[in-house]
């Protein structure tokens, strides 16, 4: 399946996005195994209306990896917690559809949404350590899942807890079922939050900035493991991060978020390589680059938009640097480009020749 | 589908897993906080109350004596060696009564905590966890309870069921779970925003399951430590009912009637009323003594 056989024309359709021939191969199939149709979560705030979510769409195919990216409170986080319908109570879901193998979870009824949250789809959090529950034991963390959903006996749960403990590496595992989440290190921690979700062997793992709180060393690990454990398993991943590099590491596919919107789309190395958006561009040239450290980091002026009046027409026009007239009236569909790309970008031609102008440059 | 070798393979390149082991603490049995048996306090009372209890389950074993068998031949004896806290009006031992008595209250005391403290547990979950108008009920039916004063509803709750042990363990549940629903209630509205209850949901457990598995156990130390100093109220209420003669009929021995009986004699014998009166104090103490040592305990950053 490639992007070029996607329906809609602007930012409310739903999109197909491509597989990428330079992924690995994965067990994957075809047809999308996630699909956000025009999302929009609203948060109820004390100064008003804030819409965290405003009109997202995108799909991930199965056994694919999708990167989320963009700054912190650009949407990616709430749009990970809609999906799985664990929003705050002061947010909620006020339009769109997000559909799991077909069937739309929005309308859903929390003890039905529960026969789909660990069985079918599960998530990765953040900080690993206040994630697990601090007075349960490790070991009975990870079987309650299968305990719970997969109506196996107390003993062939704790087993298999014993099994996806030695799957994600953690030493030990017999000794090491009985501790406490505070005697594991992050790292550890983080491989049991992973052996948690994959527990009931779901068919899609959201992962919400998993290795943002882990030093460099222990992040690599983590991600080759999640790497290995999505082609193994044939898992799909949403993987929301803000860190680049570790987009491209894992996901074949990419989409960029600001203040709630998709800004692009498209396959990982393409959109990395060449931005269609003057915001992508914006993040790669502030990503460091360690062949050219002194020049590299380029930041992006301003700040992120508020989501409760946002500005009118393209919502990054007010720090664009190629923003015209048309910028702050219009609000950009998302155009759907060759190669299974996107942009919700007027003038996305003006990144083509900025990066054409640099490249000839040096 | 698990395939164990994995890990293993998983294991070699960086030998990262292993440098992360190194990390991790050594030993299971490092210290990581002040351990129990060193706090003075905890020992101070967990001493008195196991001294307390012991001499009330021993009663029949430390004295001879029937502590309601009168003999009208012997009433009112001071102190001595047949008699070591001497008589009552009715001739019966009153150390004999102290140790019976003790038996009686510490076990109404100790019952009468269980009821309030599930209940208000239970209720309070539901208040803190769900909030909207579960909460809005739960605690607008505490407001009702806390606008009375905790002696005044008991008394008046026990005097219209009826003196006896289930009046008193009905009146004190109805009183006292309000203090477990507003302290468990207020644990769970900061637990419940941790992510590991995000997480619960995120693994599709019941509402059921969080609250029982993994929200009460968070929370329920706080409640054990106020259970603690709660057993000294309850004890207090029913010995205070006992005085009134509401609580265990008589010839029942109990420290409240006792301290009534003696009332009578108190410009000759003032001893009948005193005695049971500092074995309530003792109690207290050392009830109280624990419910310290635990909070301390508890206390983070103490290590």
């Amino acid at each position: 399946m490639t992007g070029t056989d996607s329906t809609g024309t602007d930012g409310a359709g739903p999109r197909g996005t491509g597989r990428d021939e330079a992924g690995w191969a994965t067990a994957a199939g075809t047809g999308p195994m996630l699909e956000v149709t025009d999302l929009h979560v609203q948060i109820a705030s004390r100064r008003g209306l804030v819409r965290a979510v405003d009109g997202v769409s995108f799909e991930v195919v199965k056994g694919d990896a999708l990167g989320i990216v963009g700054e912190s409170g650009s949407g990616k986080s709430m749009t990970l917690r809609a999906i799985l319908g664990v929003l705050p109570p002061e947010a909620r879901i006020t339009s769109g559809q997000v559909k799991l193998d077909g069937q739309d979870l929005v309308p859903l009824r929390q003890s039905d949404l529960n026969r789909i949250r660990g069985p079918r789809m599960s998530m990765i959090f953040q900080e690993p350590m206040s994630a697990l529950n601090p007075v349960m034991r490790v070991g009975p963390q990870i079987a309650e899942g299968p305990l719970v959903h997969l109506g196996i006996g107390r003993a062939k749960a704790a087993e298999r807890a014993l099994d996806l403990m030695r799957r994600v590496g953690i030493p030990d595992p017999e000794r090491r079922y009985r501790a406490y989440p505070h005697e594991f290190s992050g790292g550890m921690r983080q491989r049991v939050m992973i052996a948690i979700a994959l527990a009931c062997e779901p068919e899609i793992i959201l992962c919400d900035e998993p290795t943002t709180a882990l030093d460099v060393t222990i992040q690599d690990q983590i991600l080759r493991l999640l790497a290995r454990l999505c082609r193994e398993t044939g898992v799909s991943l949403v993987f929301v991060t803000h860190d680049l590099p570790v987009v491209a590491q894992v996901c074949q596919q990419v989409a960029v978020m600001y203040g709630g919107q998709l800004v692009e789309s498209g396959p990982v190395r393409e959109v990395l390589h060449d931005p269609r958006h003057p915001y992508t561009l914006g993040l790669v040239r502030s990503a460091p680059d360690f062949d050219n450290v002194r020049e590299s980091l380029i930041p992006i002026p301003g700040s992120p938009p508020s989501l409760i009046s946002p500005p009118d027409g393209c919502r990054f026009h007010p720090r664009c640097k190629f923003a015209e007239e048309d910028c702050q009236v219009i609000e950009p569909p998302l155009k759907l480009l060759a190669g299974g790309r996107a942009t919700a970008c007027l003038h996305y031609e003006r990144c083509i020749e900025a990066l054409e102008a640099e490249r000839s440059a040096q | 589908m698990i395939d164990p070798v994995v890990g293993g393979q998983f294991l070699a390149p960086g030998g990262g897993p292993v440098a992360e082991l190194s990390r991790l603490p050594p030993d299971r049995s490092t210290p990581r906080r002040r351990t129990w048996y060193r706090q003075p306090a905890l020992m101070a009372g967990l001493t008195i109350t196991v001294i307390i209890i012991g001499m009330a389950v021993f009663a029949p074993l430390i004295t001879h004596y029937n502590p309601i068998a009168q003999n009208l031949n012997d009433t009112l004896q001071g102190p001595s060696a047949a008699h070591w806290l001497g008589t009552d009006e009715l001739g019966r031992d009153v150390w004999t009564r102290l140790l019976y008595g003790g038996r009686v209250d510490l076990r109404v005391g100790f019952i009468a905590v269980l009821f309030p403290f599930c209940l208000g547990t239970v209720l309070g979950s539901l208040a803190g966890y769900f909030g909207g108008w579960v909460e809005l009920v739960i605690m607008r039916m505490v407001d009702v309870v806390v606008a009375f004063p905790f002696y005044v509803l008991i008394i008046a709750l026990v005097f219209v069921l009826g003196p006896g042990e289930r009046s008193i363990y009905i009146a004190i549940t109805v009183v006292g779970w309000v203090s477990y629903a507003r302290l468990v209630r207020a644990e769970i509205l900061v637990a419940k925003r941790q992510e590991y209850v995000l997480a619960a949901q995120a693994g599709g457990l019941s509402n059921l399951r969080i609250m029982g598995r993994h929200l009460l156990p968070n929370v329920i130390s706080q409640s054990i430590i106020y259970a603690m100093s709660d057993i000294v109220q309850d004890i207090l209420a029913i010995v205070t009912l006992g005085y009134f003669g509401l609580g265990i009929p008589p010839p029942t021995a109990e420290w409240g009637s006792m301290i009534n009986e003696g009332q009578s004699f108190l410009s000759t014998h003032w001893e009948l009323t005193t005695i049971p009166g500092i074995a309530v104090v003792i109690v207290g103490l050392g009830l109280s003594l624990i419910g310290d040592g635990l909070a301390d305990l508890h206390r983070p950053g103490q290590s």
